[in-house]
């Protein structure tokens, strides 16, 4: 527990000073790993603590986007439109997508969330008003307790600090009363009913504050790279993060970090040499499973005696 | 004063195979209940009726005097009735505490807390503890159970069940599959759980029926066959015939 904490300590600082000793480049690279890194550790809490595998969570990474560029573009450049609105539309739309899905388990549910998130990016691919298939771009950062997040150091302390924050909360989510809730659904969610849970209800909000915190990193996401496109809600956006969990290992939160990490390094590095950057993803991810099948932290787990 | 647990011509079909016909009966508070019965007589029917696992054709469920026809299985639960299954069903990579914690819990006051430690909500974990020390696992708290042997496995499933602080326990055949020594073990669980909670139990071992039931209910083809004391259903030559056919072989 204690070196864990230092372990967290030393991690947030080196992420904090990161800028001062890298170029432009490789910080852009970490802020985006922090995003998808958050993004990650979402469906992570629905996969891994749940255990309830979603192809759609690119739907509230998408809605939290969109509804940060046009907040942030139409209403001013503030708090209130870069974070809470996007946030609470990402929370709405999951509540809605959540109550139909839940229903269903398995396949069920990966096809239902799949269909939900297509259904987004069909409209956005159409509706002209959102900029149809070229997005919307030229999106400003928003100003937030006066600070200017237009400045590289603001805005990389910014992301940071969300990072910091959702991987906190999800920690202390985890391990709350809800999150032993979450595991006994996950390990059997008959019983659970059985002996008296509300079990859709616990599932429900699970899926809410998941949704919540993608459509956070999609609002992130939009302020990194100051547009959004239609692409963000097309399923790859999902598998991608699915890639990112099952990677770093699911059921850990820093797996989900871990992945996110890996997953934009070899992206990166590997896209710079070949095009065919995917194939050797491919091939990761498929030694992962066979070889590591708990992840990065699974693998570690076992190589050095660490425990969770 | 009601039964605690009363069925009215309760029903239910399979198709056109009534698996359980018209079943009345009513079990008294405190009243420790055998239900016995040839395989396919519909004994475990009967319990997801009660429980809500399966919807009643026709007929009534009432607990405590009010209607629990047709809830789910949580609204049964969350009203005092709770069920162990025939076939283990327990959270299989949960600690032993961790599957009484979260039964004990199940009552939903501080489920829902998103922040905070479960150690924090003491109740549940000391009726997890306590509930461990009756079903015989006070030494296997930190065990999932996964690794739990098949006997002590069934004791955690009488211990899921009875976590819950239930009024009315049903068990569904807690000795199957059992060695002679594990199901003495579990008799003598069982006989041993506090008077206050009622007991419907489904078994085929007739010496752990006898050993434990104040009434017995005889199931025959989804019908009450005979429903008595013990010792009038040990005397009576209908239960003889549907155990053993008919002298003549018919």
């Amino acid at each position: 527990m204690k070196w864990r904490v230092a372990a967290f300590a030393v991690a947030v600082v080196a992420v904090v000073l990161f800028p001062r000793v890298a170029g432009t480049y490789p910080v852009k690279l970490l802020q985006e790993i922090l995003i998808w890194g958050i993004f990650a550790m979402s469906l992570d809490l629905l996969m891994g603590y749940a255990g309830m595998v979603s192809f759609g969570h690119s739907a509230f990474f998408g809605v939290g986007g969109y509804v940060a560029a046009l907040a942030l573009t139409h209403w001013g450049a503030n708090a209130a439109t870069g974070l809470a609105l996007p946030a609470a539309v990402a929370a709405l739309a999951a509540l809605v997508i959540g109550y139909f899905s839940i229903r269903v388990s398995g396949v069920y549910f990966i096809m239902l969330t799949l269909a939900f998130s297509q259904m987004f990016y069909a409209l956005t691919f159409q509706v002209a008003w959102l900029g149809a298939e070229d997005g919307i771009v030229g999106v400003p950062r928003p100003r937030l307790f006066g600070l200017d997040l237009g400045t590289a150091t603001a805005f990389h302390l910014y992301v940071v600090a969300f990072a910091v924050a959702t991987t906190l909360v999800l920690w202390l989510i985890v391990r709350s009363p809800f999150g032993h809730v979450l595991r006994g659904i996950h390990d059997n969610e008959a019983r659970m009913q059985a002996v008296g849970y509300a079990v859709n209800r616990y599932k429900l909000l699970a899926f809410v504050i998941a949704g919540t915190i993608a459509g956070l990193a999609g609002a992130l996401y939009t302020q990194f790279v100051g547009s959004i496109t239609p692409e963000a809600f097309v399923w790859r956006t999902s598998g991608e993060a699915l890639l990112m969990v099952i990677i770093g290992g699911t059921g850990t939160l820093g797996g989900a970090l871990l992945g996110a990490g890996m997953f934009i390094l070899l992206q990166s590095f590997v896209s710079s040499y070949t095009e065919r950057w995917m194939l050797l993803l491919g091939a990761t991810f498929i030694a992962f499973v066979l070889f590591a099948p708990g992840g990065i932290v699974g693998a570690l787990r076992g190589r050095i005696g660490l425990k969770a | 004063m009601t039964a605690l647990l009363q069925l009215d011509g309760l029903t239910r079909y399979f198709g056109a195979l009534g698996a359980v016909n018209g079943v009345t009966l009513a079990v008294e508070r405190q009243e420790r209940r055998a239900i016995i019965g040839p395989n396919g007589a519909g004994k475990t029917t009967l319990f997801n009726l009660v429980t809500g696992h399966l919807a009643p054709s026709g007929g009534r469920i009432l607990f405590d005097g009010r209607s629990i026809t047709g809830l789910p299985p949580h609204r049964v639960a969350r009203q005092g009735i709770s069920r162990s299954f025939q076939r283990t069903n327990l959270f299989p990579r949960l600690t032993v505490r961790e599957n009484l914690r979260l039964a004990a819990a199940a009552d939903g006051r501080g489920s829902y807390r998103l922040f905070g430690s479960v150690a924090r909500l003491a109740e549940p974990l000391a009726r997890a503890h306590e509930v461990a020390e009756a079903v015989g696992l006070a030494l296997r708290l930190d065990d999932e159970a996964a690794r739990l042997s098949y006997g002590e496995q069934r004791q955690l499933e009488v211990g899921v069940a009875l976590a819950t602080r239930p009024q009315l326990l049903m068990l569904d055949e807690p000795t199957a599959g059992m060695s002679p020594e594990e199901t003495q073990r579990m008799t003598r669980l069982l006989a041993a759980l506090p008077r206050a909670v009622t007991m419907l139990i489904i078994e085929h071992d007739m010496d752990v029926v006898f050993s434990l039931a104040d009434r017995i209910t005889v199931l025959h083809y989804g019908e009450v066959l005979v429903d008595g004391a013990p010792d009038a259903v040990r005397a009576d030559a209908r239960v003889y015939e549907v155990y053993l056919g008919t002298a003549d072989g018919a």
